[in-house]
């Protein structure tokens, strides 16, 4: 006989379903069309509610809980207000392919299309910035559409799915049957890699003379790190990784020759300009890594493994396309390489790292040691040190982004949480709070800037709220420091509109939102603050570091340049 | 060059503006765009006429295969195929031209379909270069209106495009 089921009102569902899905944490603000939500919300607490100061910071707290854990973030907004406000957060999670599933509430069914109060387009506005939406126009359909997102957006190539709930769908009842899976007959993402094109690839692989590896943040989604590590180590070929892609292999093992890129390391951009295999694996060829097209890679013959058939041959043509999970592909060539007569060229390798360690002895990180103006490069360095490379680092965007992705040397995936797509000015903090809510235990660093910190420093009300002691390390040099090293280099020094003026006292700032806040200003005391900073595990501190106004983010390839066309620090320009 | 894509959608609000607004967004050429159901309701037959270098041609067809709603893409210039397009063309026939009207129309193996004091409205199907070869031997000066339904096309032969 079958089992009567029970029913319950949309509102129920809704919570009934999250906690069927193993939710355990929601990021969500309140507002009108949502309110029948919320008071179920109330009733339970299989579910926590992390009620954020701003929406945009629960998209992005969520999105830092998803990169960290490799589980859905999930989010409720309101309509209107609340969805627009949670867009910069989905298009940031979108371009870097994070799973979150962000529900936004939506004016009664009748009203749609009404110009109602609150209303807005929300699947109009979404729809170019997440993998999928949905709007629930049937109470029947939510249980099942509920499960649809979540799988959409965490199958395949994740990315953020956005379900609309009109406020009437929300008090309907129904009968309530959570799906275990769900079938959709358009949406089979691939999984194996087609097993010609990966024979092909190890033959292509074992021929190598100069081979190099570029791994991307593909290798942390699909959990493939281990195999990236047991494909490299097999082969002994030099690995470099994309900014997305840090942590996927160990930064100080000895086959890693740095990041790639416009701010990699001269290493691993003239090993990709002068390699003739390269092995592309869930990496995107973003304009930021290749520099200019026509002089990308001129000698290499190139393999690329992506989940997603049209990140392939987008922006660069390939020898050996293979569509599939990472995790299996790799497995798969591991497994044939392992059993191939054929081994890789000892000879052509030696002379290959010989070349690689030449390159290398450039030292193009190199900074000055001696100031005691405060070189962002030391903080970044005394912080990886003394947390023994093992803490969840968020970050911003602009040069503080860099010197991070430059001098924490990240050994661990999902480690380093950036927004390297969309590049959002605000992402760090509520990141941060987003991480050290799934590891509470954890050691959470916010490496930021002041011009982007302050883009949400609204959370720091949620962090106190919630208890979620994160260490806020902010790299002040008074200016938006990447907009101002574009306008050095490439507008005569016309410093338009770069510069903090009347920046608030961040101490101060700190201790009203009941927090711990520093200022430090000298090289000599970089140390010891951050060792006091980070023995307070129980506090969130703001670390104001009044840093050198004038570093610049070297080595850089400018726009429109090739890998072999980067510039060093002024003084030691080669290329 | 021109591509003819025929694809299956799932028959769902919202389908065509994600296809519509993915041409937009990657700046992809639209020629013309057609849709509608087909035998079982729950799924949309769309065709969809672009052009492009062969790199955007397969581009384009792997962004509209990530579409969820999307169920299968097929480019119709990877086989034999028909295409055809509707247009329904009304045009002033005053009585001294209505003779030569009637003889345009059949050469073009087009028919009357509405007829007044004044007009005269055609149904005509073909390729859109048979047409454009309509309209061009017309007087310009007598047409009143026209619509065009953009490309169907189908693939020659036993082979059939199904989900």
């Amino acid at each position: 006989m079958a089992k009567k089921r029970e029913i319950l009102r949309g509102a129920e569902i809704f919570c009934r379903a999250l906690k069927d899905e193993g939710v355990k944490h929601l990021f969500g603000y309140p507002g009108g069309a949502v309110l029948h939500i919320y008071d179920e919300l109330y009733k339970q607490d299989a579910v926590q509610h992390i009620l954020v100061r701003h929406e945009q910071g629960a998209t992005h707290a969520a999105d830092g809980y998803a990169r960290a854990t490799g589980k859905p973030g999930v989010v409720l907004v309101t309509s209107g207000p609340g969805a627009t406000n949670a867009v910069t957060g989905i298009a940031t999670a979108y371009m870097d392919s994070i799973p979150l599933v962000v529900f936004t509430g939506q004016v009664p069914t009748h009203m749609i299309g009404n110009d109602a109060f609150q209303e807005v387009d929300a699947i109009g506005i979404t729809r170019p910035c997440v993998k999928h939406n949905f709007l629930v126009k049937d109470v029947k359909d939510l249980a099942k559409t509920i499960k649809k997102a979540f799988y959409v957006a965490t199958s395949g190539r994740p990315g953020p799915v956005v379900v609309d709930i009109p406020k009437d769908v929300t008090a309907d009842s129904c009968e309530y049957d959570y799906p275990k899976e769900v079938e959709m007959r358009s949406y089979r993402p691939v999984v194996k890699g087609h097993p010609g094109q990966i024979k092909k690839a190890a033959k292509l692989i074992l021929s190598a003379k100069k081979p190099m590896i570029y791994s991307g943040g593909g290798v942390i989604l699909g959990e493939a790190s281990q195999e990236l590590i047991d494909f490299s180590r097999l082969l002994g070929y030099p690995v470099t990784n994309t900014l997305m892609g840090l942590g996927a292999f160990p930064a100080t093992d000895k086959q890693f020759i740095g990041m790639l890129g416009m701010h990699g390391t001269y290493e691993a951009n003239m090993g990709m300009h002068h390699c003739d295999v390269l092995i592309a694996i869930g990496a995107r060829f973003d304009d930021r890594v290749t520099g200019d097209l026509e002089k990308f890679c001129p000698y290499a013959k190139i393999v690329h493994i992506d989940v997603d058939p049209s990140s392939i041959a987008k922006n660069v043509p390939v020898d050996i396309p293979i569509v599939g999970d990472v995790k299996h592909v790799l497995t798969d060539l591991i497994d044939l390489i392992k059993n191939d007569k054929e081994k890789p060229d000892a000879k052509a390798l030696k002379s290959w790292w010989q070349q690689m360690h030449d390159w290398a002895a450039i030292d193009c990180l190199k900074f000055d040691r001696t100031t005691d103006v405060i070189k962002p490069q030391y903080v970044v360095e005394k912080l990886w040190e003394l947390t023994k490379g093992d803490a969840y680092v968020t970050s911003d965007v602009g040069q503080h982004q860099m010197w991070a992705a430059q001098f924490y040397k990240f050994d661990k995936p999902r480690r380093w949480i950036n927004s390297g797509g969309l590049g959002t000015m605000g992402f760090g903090l509520p990141a941060a709070m987003g991480v050290k809510l799934a590891f509470p235990e954890e050691t959470v660093a916010c490496i930021t800037g002041e011009a982007s910190l302050v883009m949400c420093i609204q959370e720091l009300s949620t962090c106190l709220q919630y208890n979620t002691p994160v260490k806020i390390i902010s790299l002040n040099n008074r200016y938006m420091g990447m907009v101002r090293q574009w306008q050095e280099f490439f507008y005569s020094s016309r410093y338009s509109h770069s510069y903090m003026e009347a920046l608030p006292d961040f101490v101060k700032m700190a201790e009203s939102y009941g927090h711990v806040g520093m200022r430090i200003e000298k090289t000599s005391d970089v140390e010891g603050a951050l060792k006091e900073a980070l023995a307070m595990t129980d506090r969130t501190v703001l670390m104001d570091f009044v840093t050198d106004q004038t570093e610049n983010v070297y080595p850089m390839i400018a726009a429109g340049k090739g890998h072999h066309e980067m510039h060093l620090q002024p003084d030691r320009e080669l290329a | 060059m021109r591509h003819i894509l025929s694809l299956l959608l799932e028959n769902e609000a919202g389908a065509l503006s994600r296809v519509a607004g993915l041409f937009s967004a990657r700046a992809f050429n639209i020629e013309s765009l057609t849709v509608a159901p087909t035998e079982d309701p729950t799924i949309s037959r769309m065709t969809v006429v672009t052009s492009g270098s062969d790199a955007i041609i397969e581009q384009i067809t792997k962004q509209l295969n990530k579409l969820v709603d999307v169920i299968k893409v097929v480019d119709l210039n990877e086989y034999r195929h028909i295409e055809r397009e509707l247009m329904l063309i009304k045009l002033t026939a005053q009585k001294t031209d209505r003779d030569e009207i009637k003889r345009m129309v059949d050469i073009f193996r087009g028919r009357i379909i509405d007829v007044t004091e004044n007009t005269y409205t055609i149904e005509m199907t073909g390729t859109g270069e048979k047409l454009n070869a309509f309209i061009e031997a017309l007087d310009d000066s007598i047409i009143l209106e026209v619509v065009r339904s953009g490309v169907s096309g189908i693939s020659r032969g036993d082979k059939a495009i199904q989900s």
